[in-house]
């Protein structure tokens, strides 16, 4: 099998390192041009298995706004952010609600749960 | 007319305003009062609702709202502090009267002995960087979007342009995209994003929205709604490049242009003020030129990380209170600090030393330039204060460099904050 190289970008620290990493026979053999030890782990993570937060909102009734934003518990596989987010779309709440009430338990089967990240009062009816 | 009287009040209710209200009190003001324009506690981070926020102030990351919440319930529980919800401040006087309005309780007259300013910052607008073209809908600042989408439930367009890297309009690419826009490009004039790198990977890389640095956007089409956009490339000094016009079809322009620390009320009181932060000029204690009139957080300079706003509110709240109960250090000596070679900003831009108890003092400072391997020195009267060397230095980072008791005590004449050559 041929050889890849991918360049990844270091969000470690404010240095930004632009690291390459090389792939062969889908096993990362040289990460080059990362400055320490927590690039290095960066560059393997974001080749082998990139993962991400995710913030969104979801539509809340009967509350003071109209949306409620969200948080992921822990972060998501990098190519599932999307089709959570797609998901988080059609889930409808009910207020009031308090930060860190489960919005969407083990969301697509990830192990994840996505909870409030405020609190949010009923609306007054005036 | 309604008339009140506190021992400090606090004009603006965001982080700055929350952190300052709450340290007035920790240091003993009886009476705090916060008024704010909106109908909620928390200012500008209601709408942040990203997380990243509050890594050094709470050692966890939290998202914006997250981070205001733990404000508003410390605020909440304390019971010296009061709260003025959607209620605007029309009026300051220099005898320290505020007059504010709302509509259950009209005007109101407020008197007393030290105010905190703490109304943040605003965005830039399309008058402001003179966009030629039309003048249609669905060209917004990419803050007024990002509080339609996460706050008020509506998208602002499905085919999106961005004009400028800056962090607000970095997120909101990735917002938008979530929320089932397309974001087309992002054009950025300088030669380099203004925006945290981090940003740059996980709000454009991971969706494969494109970035063009040296890029702008020259015309703007369309009479009732944006059809479209002429983007070009720039030359070194920032000027188009004739020739490299093209045309863009969008429904939607958003602008990450910059922010502007919010002072009509600060100027018209005639506070002095610092043409290069755009906020008011303050010493250590983060008092103005006007006495009892403190000011923190983006009404002073605009900050990168909410947690060094949370500590300017601390700094204003302290010192607001101890003037408040009549403690003041009538012995100290006034000097200035200027940003020397390399340097562009510099916060306090006056150090106060009291020689009988000298205290510390941080100096909140922008680079010119992104620069690697620089060592930056605070001198005074030609001799060294301190000298810190860095890694790497961008404008977007503010560094913070701090001065203890036995280097303020060396402080003869102005104090220089500049890169050694």
């Amino acid at each position: 099998m041929e050889q890849e190289k991918r360049a990844v970008r270091c969000i470690v620290c404010p240095l930004s390192c632009l690291g390459e990493v090389t792939i062969e026979k889908g096993e990362i053999t040289i990460i080059k041009n990362m400055t320490c030890r927590r690039g290095e782990l960066y560059a393997r993570e974001e080749v082998v298995a990139p993962r991400r937060m995710l913030t969104t909102t979801v539509r809340i009734i009967g509350g003071e706004l109209p949306l409620l934003p969200v948080v992921s518990e822990g972060v998501l596989p990098k190519d599932k952010v999307l089709a959570c987010a797609r998901h988080l779309a059609d889930i409808v709440v009910h207020a009031p609600i308090k930060e860190g009430d489960v919005v969407c338990r083990d969301i697509l089967g990830l192990g994840v749960n996505i909870v409030a990240s405020r609190s949010m009062a009923g609306a007054d009816i005036e | 007319m309604n008339e009140k009287h506190y021992d400090v009040v606090v004009i603006g209710g965001g982080p700055a305003g929350l952190a300052a209200a709450l340290s007035a009190s920790e240091q003993g003001a009886a009476r705090v009062l916060v008024i704010e324009r909106d109908r909620e506690l928390g200012g500008i981070l209601q709408q942040c609702i990203h997380n990243g926020f509050g890594l050094h102030r709470f050692d966890t990351e939290l998202t914006g709202p997250g981070y205001a919440e733990r404000y508003i319930k410390m605020v909440k529980a304390t019971p010296s502090i009061d709260v003025l919800l959607d209620t605007m401040v029309v009026d300051l006087m220099p005898d320290k009267t505020v007059l504010a309005i709302n509509s259950v309780e009209g005007l109101q007259k407020i008197t007393c002995p030290a105010i905190v300013l703490a109304m943040g910052c605003r965005e830039r607008t399309r008058g402001a960087i003179r966009i030629p073209g039309t003048r249609p809908a669905g060209v917004l600042t990419a803050g007024a979007a990002q509080r339609m989408v996460n706050m008020e439930g509506y998208i602002p367009g499905k085919k999106v342009v961005i004009l400028g890297s800056g962090d607000i309009g970095l997120i909101m690419a990735r917002r938008m995209t979530l929320e089932g826009a397309k974001v087309l490009a992002v054009f950025e004039i300088m030669p380099h994003s203004s925006g945290l790198t981090r940003n740059v990977v996980q709000c454009l890389e991971d969706f494969n929205i494109p970035l063009h640095l040296s890029h702008t956007v020259t015309a703007i089409h369309g009479r009732e709604r944006i059809t479209g956009l002429t983007y070009a490339a720039v030359d070194e000094n920032l000027r188009p490049l004739p020739g490299t016009e093209k045309y863009l079809a969008c429904d939607c322009l958003l602008l990450s242009v910059g922010l502007i620390p919010e002072n009509e009320l600060s100027r018209e009181i005639g506070l002095n003020m610092d043409a290069l932060t755009g906020g008011p000029v303050v010493n250590q204690e983060r008092e103005t030129s006007l006495p009892g009139f403190f000011a923190a957080g983006n009404v002073v300079h605009v900050h990168d990380l909410v947690d060094f706003v949370s500590e300017e509110g601390d700094i204003a709240g302290r010192f607001a209170a101890h003037l408040a109960q009549g403690q003041t250090n009538v012995g100290a000596q006034e000097f200035s600090v200027t940003p020397g070679h390399g340097v562009r900003t510099v916060v306090p831009q006056k150090i106060k030393i009291d020689v009988k108890d000298p205290g510390t003092a941080k100096l909140y400072l922008r680079v010119a330039e992104p620069q690697r391997k620089i060592t930056l020195s605070v001198s005074s009267g030609g001799m060294t204060l301190l000298e810190k060397r860095f890694p790497v230095a961008k404008p977007g980072e503010m560094i913070v460099l701090e001065l203890d008791a036995s280097q303020l005590e060396k402080v003869v004449g102005d104090v220089i904050v500049e890169i050694k050559r």
